[in-house]
């Protein structure tokens, strides 16, 4: 009998039941893991991070000088989803995808969630996230968020939480395809006797959808080309990756300049034109002429070019209204409004710290919430009630206090575990999953994502910037 | 291909050629200190002199010991051409352009980075030199061998090579003319023991004291070190040898871009004159003055090929 060692008590395994049997998804596994030697498995683990070392797969901690490359740790035993669980997931995802989409089409047009009362004026107008550059402009095919990581919680066997939505640059989805490339290098027997389904073709997949949205003043086959920060970048491993893989130029800032109305990059043989950038830089950095005069990073002109139609931006600049965390509150209104329908996936409650009720019960119950920057990402800037200290708490409440308008928080959710490989044998571990989609004339979902797990007993913040790890996610064909 | 691309391809392969060559310059002077009674520090000086860091070197040191020497041109981060230096810088710039380079290649650059950093963390004992240099050795020949066996030969290949030999070019040009007056017939004509371990070292730094001895006879001749080094196309370190290489990766570019660049003359320019000239001739002409017009010509060539094919 294969057990956990140790428990979070209250949480969900997703691999072990409370009576030591396998879940449902994980039976297959669970047979072939009983089976193995415990020191090979660590062996193999160790193998797994030499393959990442050796490939470069590694990602910048900004603020570490002497430690600019860091590797995320993998987990090797997958996280596993059945197929029906996958199916009721996409289904809500998709909703929420074309909701986001209509909700970012009417606020740079007609508003009219706005005058329906349902979305207060202020937080749009007011938010940074807004660019009103992009009122009465309507990209390519109408797609503003090309690629969405939308990420989901788990608390129970049918309990799922959207968590964040991420519009503008979701990151990871090279971890996602590196993870199940070495699990099928280590382990080829478990696709044998695992109905999994394929996540290898998202490159393909992305710059097939990232071609389909040309824009109009493409004539022939469209050019695209991944615009990276460079190489500092916390995320250029993955840049470089997404852009071989797609078998497209990876472009910096540098390389482009607008020539006749078209954004051009820098060639060996002169100036060729670009028709889709899929940018990964923000929206400050991307045209000096536009947005931050101080950026190195972007192509002066740019947003002329783009509202001329001569190039297509993904995702759109502006779409970040749609992931801020303020607004986060709001989608189930807003999936209701575009959708007519009730949100398929829930939100976690949120409180708004900018509404005086909000914030005296935040205040008042600080050490069950998770509180976060209304902006923040990537961990950074969040409290988290239950295991801060006392100092910590009233540190943070007097941050809330001073600006309660930049903080949301929800209840601490008691996230689904799954197990990882320790050296005793396995252990559960907090996860989240961030799935990626795609949008052009349709929605696709890659089956799986990338799923994020804490390593720290107990711990409940997944970032790999705080230090957490990533699996292999299955999505079984059933 | 971006320009900023060819560039990286480009410095990355100058990169990794000046890391190897720097290891065989400290291997050199090595096996002259130790073939030595006397103090060696007149030979580091001459080794630092042949990687062109001889200045950089006093900014640094107050004065010349050989284990001050061997650490600067092994692993101090204040001089770019230190072995690891040019490894972390070889590195950055394959990480840059890692698209256009096959896993492979890409492999080994990054496992060459990763086992020298390890190899390279604390000042190296002289017991460890003969391995450490060795690794080195090995680390390039894993990466050329990749390159090698795994590139498409199409642009990026040729550019790739270009850096390579520009480099190659540089290095043995510097080498000979660090130790032109060793070769000089004047002083030749003593033929003491001191000159021969001198001509040796020469032949050691570019890895061909063995391939000497078949091409010409066993005994160490001035003029035939020279003629080895500036005129033999087949002696893969000699400056017609690289010069071959530049013009033909230049000529497969022109071919395929169906453009001709300054490069194009410069480059077919210094080749036919490398085939032309006898070392006899350059002997008499002054082989000093030679060779620093040659760096120069070298130099100007490097820039030619970064403004002809949009670089920045």
């Amino acid at each position: 009998m294969v057990k956990n060692k140790g428990t979070t008590p209250l949480a969900f395994d997703e691999m072990i039941n409370a009576d030591s049997s396998p879940r449902q998804p994980y039976s297959t596994y669970h047979e072939w893991y009983a089976s193995q030697d415990r020191n090979r498995l660590i062996a193999k683990s160790k193998e797994a991070e030499n393959i990442f070392r050796k490939t470069g797969i590694t990602f910048a901690v900004y603020g570490h000088a002497d430690s600019s490359e860091k590797l995320i740790p993998f987990d090797l035993i997958p996280r596993i989803i059945s197929g029906r669980e996958w199916r009721k997931l996409a289904q809500g995802i998709e909703q929420r995808v074309i909701a986001l989409n209509a909700f970012l089409d009417d606020i740079y047009h007609k508003q009219e969630i706005i005058r329906a009362g349902r979305v207060p004026r202020e937080l749009i107008e007011k938010n940074v996230a807004f660019l009103p550059q992009m009122i009465g402009f309507r990209p390519p095919g109408g797609v503003y968020t090309h690629i969405v990581g939308t990420d989901i919680v788990r608390t129970g066997e049918d309990q799922f939480y959207v968590l964040e939505d991420n519009a503008r640059t979701p990151s990871g989805v090279s971890y996602m395809l590196e993870n199940r490339e070495t699990m099928m290098q280590m382990f080829p027997e478990l696709f044998h006797q695992n109905r999994v389904r394929p996540v290898e073709n998202y490159p393909y997949l992305l710059r097939q959808s990232l071609a389909s949205l040309a824009p109009p003043g493409c004539s022939g086959k469209p050019r695209v080309a991944v615009l990276t920060p460079g190489i500092y970048n916390s995320a250029f491993y993955e840049h470089a990756f997404l852009a071989d893989q797609m078998g497209v130029e990876l472009v910096e800032g540098s390389d482009l300049r607008v020539i006749d109305g078209k954004v051009k990059m820098r060639t060996t043989r002169g100036y060729e034109a670009i028709d889709v950038l899929y940018r990964r830089v923000d929206d400050d950095f991307l045209d000096p002429l536009t947005f931050r005069p101080d950026s190195a990073l972007g192509i002066p002109g740019i947003m002329d070019v783009y509202r001329a139609g001569n190039i297509t931006i993904a995702n759109a600049p502006g779409t970040g209204i749609s992931d801020d965390k303020a607004i986060y509150s709001y989608m189930p209104e807003i999936v209701e409004f575009y959708t007519g329908r009730k949100p398929l996936l829930e939100n976690v409650p949120t409180w708004r710290c900018s509404e005086p009720q909000s914030l005296k019960y935040v205040l008042e119950h600080l050490e069950e919430l998770v509180v976060k920057e209304v902006h923040g990402s990537g961990g950074y800037g969040m409290l988290v009630g239950p295991t801060a200290t006392r100092k910590e708490r009233a540190a943070f409440a007097e941050k809330l206090k001073s600006r309660p308008t930049n903080y949301i928080a929800q209840p601490t959710l008691s996230l689904s575990t799954v197990p990882i490989l320790v050296n005793k044998g396995i252990a559960p571990r907090h996860v989240d999953l961030r799935p990626y989609v795609l949008v052009s004339d349709k929605v696709q979902i890659i089956p799986g994502g990338l799923t994020r797990v804490a390593l720290k007993a107990g711990s409940l913040v997944v970032n790999s910037s705080q230090g957490g790890g990533t699996k292999d996610t299955w999505v079984l064909e059933d | 291909m971006l320009g900023r691309t060819a560039n990286g391809l480009y410095w990355m392969f100058r990169y990794i050629e000046r890391a190897e060559n720097s290891a065989r310059l400290i291997d050199a002077g090595l096996r002259m200190s130790l073939t030595r009674s006397e103090a060696a520090e007149d030979d580091w000086d001459g080794v630092l002199q042949s990687a062109g860091v001889r200045e950089l070197y006093d900014e640094v040191h107050d004065k010349l010991t050989s284990i001050d020497a061997i650490d600067f041109l092994l692993r101090d981060r204040a001089n770019p051409s230190s072995v690891m230096s040019c490894i972390e810088a070889g590195r950055h710039n394959a990480r840059m352009v890692r698209t256009a380079l096959t896993r492979e290649t890409w492999e080994a650059t990054n496992e060459c980075y990763l086992e020298m950093k390890v190899m390279l963390a604390k000042k190296a004992r002289p017991a460890d030199m003969p391995e450490i240099i060795d690794s080195i050795k090995r680390r390039a020949g894993l990466i050329r061998g990749a390159f090698h066996g795994t590139m498409l030969r199409n642009e990026i290949f040729n550019f790739s090579r270009i850096g390579t030999f520009i480099e190659r070019a540089d290095n043995t040009a510097r080498i000979l003319d660090v130790k032109y007056y060793v070769l000089l017939p004047a002083v030749a004509a003593v033929g003491s023991s001191m000159d021969n371990v001198q001509w040796e070292s020469i032949l050691r730094s570019v890895s061909a004291h063995r391939a000497y001895g078949w091409v010409y006879d066993a005994e160490l001749r001035p003029a035939n070190i020279a003629d080895f080094l500036i005129s033999n196309g087949r002696m893969p370190r000699s400056l017609a040898y690289c010069y071959e290489k530049i013009a033909s990766n230049l000529g497969y570019l022109e071919r395929e871009y169906g453009e001709r660049h300054a490069a194009h003359e410069t480059a077919d320019r210094t080749l036919a004159s490398l085939r032309s000239q006898s070392i006899k001739d350059i002997m008499d002409q002054g082989l000093h003055e030679y060779l620093e017009e040659f760096i120069s010509h070298n130099n100007r060539l490097g820039q030619e090929i970064s403004d002809g094919y949009r670089f920045y």
